[in-house]
């Protein structure tokens, strides 16, 4: 079995972020790009099945949409142990765009199990790994907390409110992740990373697509009123204003 | 021309989130000066339907069927894209929770419709058709243009006000054609609690961080909780040292809530952990570092000791509940 493992780079999460051109992009000035948390997870699981000889796993390919600046992201998915890398050479315009160029990617290549994060911590869209899947119409599992394989069959746990599934869907199909499908991501060892610069990474043009959605302008949210500090001594005064200011109890 | 909005059932009720569902979806039909027709999959109790009526639903679809059991997220986006061609939907409204992200993008792919998700506000003008949505784990906030003559949107949980007025909505019942070939999952286990708060339903939430100091000192927390009928919640490094199981993990990479009150006991406010509660509408913080950044995050605060606060709050919480 094969896994792809697509993987998006965001700003890294304690980025403080700032606007650029009109409030209508983000400035990039000094941002430090990573993999985005919840890629990075599913790449770490994917690798810790392709180790267990059992699962049957051969390979382990991640994918990326983005222009050539990107690269140092896909370099760094390759030095944590993917064994190669596929870029679709575009920027990405909407979530529609990537699921159409990734799911174009799956068909030329044929893999078994598509490893989406749940979200991207940029744009918050949850919504690109189920694009993929209905582009292929293939079974999709969304928040998917487990993977593991029962007689070289995948077996898949996903979060419900309030508790969790066992589920199992035929291959090839995309797993939607979210925490607790890896532990900690895994780092890249120094061996890892002297082997990176070697791996292939096929280049892939993009079809044309027409975007869906486009961003046209950023606000930053609304200004929290400041602290009102409260004697540690004196905790009736916070529920007197937890019960008449804000009422909320 | 209409607007689509899933009513999504547990255990065959509607909650507070199906009717800010069904209100959004009434204030976009306004908007739009069009009706709201609710979908409602699976068996519901008896007159939980007509609720729906008195937030706005014009027309309720039923479809009780016994093979929608089991989320399948295929057969679901086929019934749902199924119902909105019929019904001539421009807008769809589904919930940003675990069901809504499953269904959306697959039914954005059928109907060739782009997304907003996780909607806070009513769409900001209709030509061109923008949404204001949550970007950067909610450090930004995006104007979104959709294109498409189909838009979903996913909406943010708490982030509408259900309005309940009376109604008097038409119940038709549907039954599918045959949805059993295209059924792929099966459920082999469940695993649920039962009688506890969701953290993501709950109005207040207490979250203990490391100010906790060990995992022994929980129980002050849960009594708090408990007197507040609140949920209990902790950060990151609490579920990854094992103090707290990872279920009640709020913040980026955990889970993303947004109740009317979230008390932070001993948690320092960790851009990842904001990123996971910054849609609270009240939060309370309690920590001995009076420069903890949870505090610029808060409404309210108390600087001291985690451990000397919280009898002292529990007994002020006993009074008043008195």
């Amino acid at each position: 079995m094969k896994i792809l493992v697509c993987i998006s780079n965001v700003p890294d999460t304690t980025t403080k972020i700032k606007f650029a051109g009109g409030n209508a992009a983000i400035d990039t000035t000094g941002i430090q790009w990573v993999i985005n948390p919840w890629d990075e997870l599913s790449l770490t699981r994917a690798l810790e099945l392709k180790d267990d000889a059992a699962s049957g796993i051969k390979s382990v390919t991640v994918v990326h949409v983005g222009p050539a600046a990107s690269e140092p992201t896909i370099r760094k998915a390759l030095a944590i142990g993917a064994d190669d890398a596929i870029r679709v050479n575009a920027i990405s315009s909407d979530a529609w765009f990537v699921a159409a160029q990734i799911a174009e990617v799956v068909k030329k290549e044929q893999f078994d199990i598509i490893l989406c994060g749940i979200e991207s911590s940029d744009y918050n869209g949850s919504v690109v790994g189920g694009m993929i899947s209905e582009f292929l119409e293939i079974p999709s599992v969304s928040a998917v907390s487990g993977i593991k394989f029962e007689n070289g069959q995948p077996v898949l746990i996903r979060e419900i409110d309030g508790g969790k599934e066992v589920v199992t869907v035929p291959v090839p199909f995309v797993a939607i992740v979210q925490k607790g499908i890896a532990k900690e991501p895994r780092i890249a060892a120094m061996r890892g990373i002297m082997m990176a610069r070697t791996k292939p990474v096929k280049l892939v043009e993009p079809l044309p697509v027409d975007p869906l959605t486009k961003i046209v302008e950023f606000e930053k949210p609304a200004p929290r009123a400041a602290c009102k500090f409260i004697d540690a001594d004196n905790p009736a005064q916070l529920l007197d204003l937890l019960q008449n200011e804000a009422k909320v109890i | 021309m209409s607007v689509l909005v899933y009513t999504e059932n547990w255990d065959g009720k509607f909650k507070k989130l199906s009717y800010e569902l069904v209100s959004y979806a009434k204030g976009v039909a306004d908007m739009l000066q069009t009706s709201v027709t609710a979908v409602s999959i699976g068996k519901v109790v008896e007159g939980e339907l007509k609720k729906l009526g008195n937030y706005g639903a014009n027309k309720i679809i039923n479809i009780n069927n016994e093979q929608l059991t089991v989320l399948d997220s295929q057969v679901y986006s086929s019934v749902i894209s199924g119902i909105s061609v019929k019904e001539n939907a421009s807008v769809i409204i589904i919930s940003n929770n675990n069901t809504g992200k499953a269904i959306a993008p697959r039914l954005s792919v059928r109907l060739k419709a782009g997304i907003g998700s996780g909607v806070s506000r009513l769409p900001l003008s209709l030509n061109p058709f923008t949404v204001y949505k949550k970007t950067y784990s909610g450090n930004a906030f995006a104007h979104l243009v959709i294109r498409s003559e189909v838009k979903i949107l996913t909406l943010a949980q708490n982030s509408y006000d259900p309005v309940e007025k009376t109604g008097n909505a038409i119940i038709e019942d549907m039954n599918p054609v045959d949805i059993g070939s295209m059924l792929k999952t099966v459920v082999k286990d469940i695993q649920k609690q039962s009688g506890k708060i969701l953290i993501t339903d709950a109005d207040i939430v207490v979250s203990g961080g490391r100010g906790m100091k060990s995992p022994d000192n929980w129980p002050s927390l849960i009594e708090l909780a408990d007197l507040l009928g609140a949920a209990t919640a902790c950060s990151r490094p609490v579920s990854d040292e094992g103090w707290r199981p990872h279920e009640e993990h709020t913040g980026q990479t955990g889970k993303i809530i947004a109740p009317n009150l979230y008390i932070a006991v001993g948690i320092s406010g960790a851009t990842q952990h904001l990123a996971g509660i910054s849609a609270s509408k009240y939060i309370v913080a309690i920590n001995s570092d009076k420069d903890a950044p949870i505090f610029e995050a808060a409404q309210y605060g108390i600087v001291g000791d985690a451990m000397k606060v919280l009898p002292k709050l529990i007994e002020a919480v006993k009074v008043l509940k008195r």
